[in-house]
């Protein structure tokens, strides 16, 4: 059974559809991750106990073990406890939280290195420490991440074919659904993985300019 | 939490454990073996050597490692290469983490101040000396550590093999998660089976780091 190409343009609709579940995930999911990221920092920085322990204890665990084995856990725990989600918001669930503690763990570092006399400064002039944080801290912490965590975000477009195992409709489970039709997954894989590439290099267009305005801006 | 349950299948998450940590070391061994390739076609003074290095760092990095070991897997057969889901998994997953080793590895050897070559073949050593002998034990410590991420990475990556049905931890906790409908006990006992995994290997790597740190 050798190649034949010519099969794939008649998927060319799935595997667009497909494509644009792909990013749609990817960007629900790193918003996700950007926003949980930032309060996952402050919680494990800032937090009373109660709250910073169980978010150690998570991140720890998260950052411990596979994203697979992840899905799975967040899949049908949330069945378990009587909670059924549709497959795609569990998968954009389980895909921001584990790029969410990765991107925590950089926003942690970066907000200890804020220069203390920006949180003098801020309190001095009658800022609260809530918006000291807020409004002064945070900003500067988080920009100077923002070309780390964009890396997070190609890795996050890449790990999102693993939402595919639990029946999440997007680019790797379009090619499978070709393949189940026509028995060519050579092919289709490989169209998909042509696909993955080509957003994966618009992203990283995109971020590249996204660190030029930042630097600029500087 | 259900620790019957705990204590009467732990002895398969024991067995899926060393599955995963076989497939992890000729994982690694796979990829170190294609990122030192790839890192010396990089180098090389022949373009086209370094343009094939580049297109397969960036087709490897740019695509889902998932996706590479389906292509291999199922597709492999349409191109007649044939094999059992262990080694199709190994193979990709080694030259999938080959293409971010071959990074790591360029990254260290670049890093290498420039003046060390300059030196090294003013004093008369050829080319391949300089490599040898002068920068070479140089990179080498440099890349202990990154290398050690990329190796962390890969442990975490095995679980990709679970969709090809290799028996190896995550595979195993889905089939129980099915079979027990209890995700959390599961979870948790293969969980705590890829850090102890992952723990000792940066431990290990760790140990190499300080040992071939020069005082």
């Amino acid at each position: 059974m050798g190649l034949d190409f010519t099969v794939v343009p008649s998927f060319f609709g799935i595997l667009l559809m497909g494509a644009g579940w792909t990013a749609a995930i990817t960007i629900c999911a790193g918003i996700l991750s950007f926003f949980g990221g930032i309060v996952f920092a402050v919680v494990a920085l800032y937090g009373h106990w109660s709250l910073r322990l169980p978010m150690r204890a998570f991140a720890f665990l998260f950052m411990g073990t596979p994203l697979l084995l992840q899905l799975f856990l967040i899949y049908f725990g949330l069945i378990e406890i009587g909670i059924d989600l549709p497959a795609f918001v569990a998968g954009v669930i389980g895909l921001g939280l584990h790029f969410a503690v990765y991107n925590s763990e950089l926003i942690q570092a970066s907000i200890l290195s804020v220069d203390k006399g920006q949180y003098e400064g801020a309190r001095t002039l009658g800022l609260s420490r809530g918006q000291t944080l807020r409004r002064i801290i945070i900003p500067q912490a988080v920009r100077a991440v923002i070309p780390p965590m964009g890396n997070n975000m190609i890795a996050l477009l890449k790990d999102s074919a693993l939402v595919s195992v639990i029946g999440v409709m997007e680019l790797t489970l379009a090619a499978q659904q070709a393949i189940s039709r026509t028995y060519r997954p050579f092919e289709f894989y490989l169209a998909a993985a042509f696909c993955y590439y080509i957003i994966n290099l618009a992203l990283e267009a995109g971020l590249r300019r996204l660190e030029r305005r930042i630097a600029a801006s500087r | 939490m259900d620790t019957d349950l705990i204590l009467r299948v732990y002895p398969f998450f024991l067995e899926a454990a060393w599955v995963t940590i076989q497939l992890s070391v000729l994982t690694a061994l796979l990829g170190l073996a294609c990122g030192s390739l790839g890192a010396a076609a990089r180098l090389s003074r022949l373009a086209p050597l370094r343009w094939a290095a580049a297109v397969y760092v960036s087709v490897f990095r740019g695509t889902p490692a998932l996706i590479q070991v389906f292509i291999l897997y199922f597709g492999g057969p349409q191109v007649g290469i044939q094999l059992d889901s262990f080694s199709a998994g190994t193979i990709a997953l080694g030259v999938n983490i080959g293409a971010y080793m071959t990074e790591t590895i360029r990254g260290a050897i670049v890093s290498v101040d420039k003046g060390q070559t300059e030196a090294a073949r003013t004093l008369g050593l050829s080319r391949w000396e300089t490599m040898r002998k002068v920068i070479l034990p140089q990179a080498a410590r440099m890349m202990i550590r990154p290398l050690g991420v990329n190796i962390n990475a890969l442990i975490k990556g095995t679980a990709l093999v679970a969709p090809i049905s290799v028996v190896e931890l995550t595979y195993t906790a889905q089939r129980f998660i099915g079979s027990t409908y209890k995700p959390f006990e599961m979870f948790l006992l293969s969980g705590l089976l890829y850090m102890i995994i992952i723990y000792a290997v940066g431990q290990g790597i760790s140990w190499l780091d300080r040992r071939a740190r020069i005082v």
